[in-house]
């Protein structure tokens, strides 16, 4: 049972740590950094609810360890909204359409949308779309239906929505 | 914490991985992406004394050109590999697979080695290996060797690879320009195992088949390539192929189970129905070109 120190950077805030090398970094970033917009639910890779980015691409947390993140720039939920509170155009997308209800899901639906939007900024209204619902994929959401994230995805699709939104 | 302990260690190179392989007798686990491990090692259903990870080894990255064909390495990640110009241009059926393997979240993590290596019967990945004729590269401390993917599988999750073993690479042989891609498969959802599908290439010349290379994956306990299909196909004028019976001989030479989501019989009917689909598609796209 091999211990190791790693060192990364979570929305920007440089942290050290040892970690046994079985923690999952889902786990480390609640319990060992206190990030725990994280939510941690099946940690076998079906729900996606623990979808972080890790070096900008959206990943499992709960399925690499702690100890693979060493040197990794990671962003979690709770590093999407501007320091000012502004929120990032996938969390007012998802407000204004209530893509959300309990919200255990959203902390990872909304990182997804998030590297799917900024990888098809060039990308046309209906590539934009069809991107972001395949994505969608690997959530599952017991709550909305999917109808809200559904509309969310639609107001982040169509630049027109988007604007009103704002 | 959920898995059981284990120690970690981070080779740097393909020698170190193999001498760490070799001295820890059968209880050391290679981790590559771990999109499948980690769920394993979570659920306590693998419990490794040492983990490998692979991910620090630059010889086991990236895609390269090689004397008739393309050398996939397997640590290179599915959403990378997707992404590939090289892969794109020589191995379209690769491509069209690989779309279908997980979600966009694990293939950002997963990779092509880690599928090959792993043998997932319903998986896209070692059926596409198998289809396309694919040569598995695998070292230890005893030396190199290479096993034709057809070889490699053994049953589910069980291949020929030894315990001090490592894959180092998976070549794919060329085929021709413009050959023609099949795919098709059932699955719940997007991203999820299939419960039936089918990968493979066919080569046109004059009118006729001249060369096909198909697999099935989800249809038995390895990927199980269609070889009575492939027979019936080569040396066959296009005017004279009868897709559905074609498909029947392909249907013929799987070993499908029954299991929570699909009987047996399921995955024969559907299974038949989509093969005569593809082949449908895929030759008559090419005639109407």
């Amino acid at each position: 049972m091999s211990e190791h120190a790693i060192e990364l950077t979570v929305n920007g805030h440089r942290h050290a740590a040892r970690v046994e090398a079985r923690t999952s970094l889902g786990e480390f970033l609640r319990e060992g950094l206190g990030y725990t917009g994280t939510h941690l639910a099946c940690e076998h890779g079906v729900c996606g609810a623990c979808t972080v980015m890790v070096d900008g691409a959206a990943m499992r947390s709960c399925l690499m360890l702690a100890v693979q993140a060493n040197g990794a720039q990671v962003t979690t939920i709770e590093g999407l909204a501007d320091d000012d509170g502004t929120l990032h155009p996938v969390q007012q997308a998802l407000k204004d359409n209530f893509g959300l209800q309990c919200g255990f899901c959203t902390p990872g639906v909304a990182i997804t949308l998030a590297c799917v939007t900024r990888d098809n900024e060039s990308a046309g209204e209906r590539e934009m779309e069809d991107a972001l619902v395949t994505a969608m994929s690997g959530h599952i959401c017991r709550c909305t239906g999917y109808q809200g994230i559904r509309r969310a995805i639609r107001q982040l699709s169509n630049r027109k929505l988007a604007e009103v939104a704002e | 914490m959920k898995p059981a302990p284990f120690d970690y260690v981070r080779p740097a190179s393909i020698e170190e991985a193999c001498r760490v392989l070799a001295e820890s007798g059968g209880g050391a686990t290679v981790i590559a992406g771990g999109q499948t491990l980690m769920p394993l090692l979570n659920l306590r259903m693998s419990q490794p004394f040492v983990l490998v990870d692979i991910n620090a080894i630059p010889d086991l990255k990236g895609v390269t050109r090689v004397e008739g064909g393309t050398r996939v390495g397997p640590a290179t990640r599915q959403a990378d590999a997707l992404r590939d110009r090289t892969l794109a241009r020589h191995l379209p059926a690769f491509i069209t697979a690989l779309g279908h393997v997980g979600h966009y979240q694990t293939r950002n993590r997963g990779t092509i080695g880690g599928s090959v290596a792993l043998g997932e019967p319903a998986a896209e990945m070692p059926a596409t290996a198998v289809a396309l004729g694919a040569m598995i590269e695998i070292a230890s401390t005893r030396g190199t060797r290479q096993v034709p993917a057809h070889e490699f599988y053994i049953g589910p999750y069980m291949t020929v690879l030894e315990p001090d073993e490592l894959v180092t690479g998976i070549v794919y042989p060329d085929w021709p320009d413009g050959h023609l891609v099949l795919f098709r498969e059932v699955a719940q959802r997007p991203g999820d195992f299939a419960l039936v599908g089918l990968v493979g290439a066919l080569v046109l010349e004059g009118g006729t088949v001249s060369r096909a290379g198909i697999a099935w994956f989800g249809m038995g306990p390895t990927p199980i390539r269609a070889r009575q299909a492939e027979a019936a196909l080569l040396g066959a004028a296009l005017s004279g192929i009868d897709a559905d019976a074609v498909a029947r001989a392909a249907v013929a030479d799987t070993a499908p189970f029954d299991d929570h989501h699909a009987s047996a019989e399921y995955r024969r009917t559907v299974g038949a129905r989509i093969f005569a689909r593809a082949l449908r598609e895929t030759l008559d796209l090419r005639s109407a070109a």
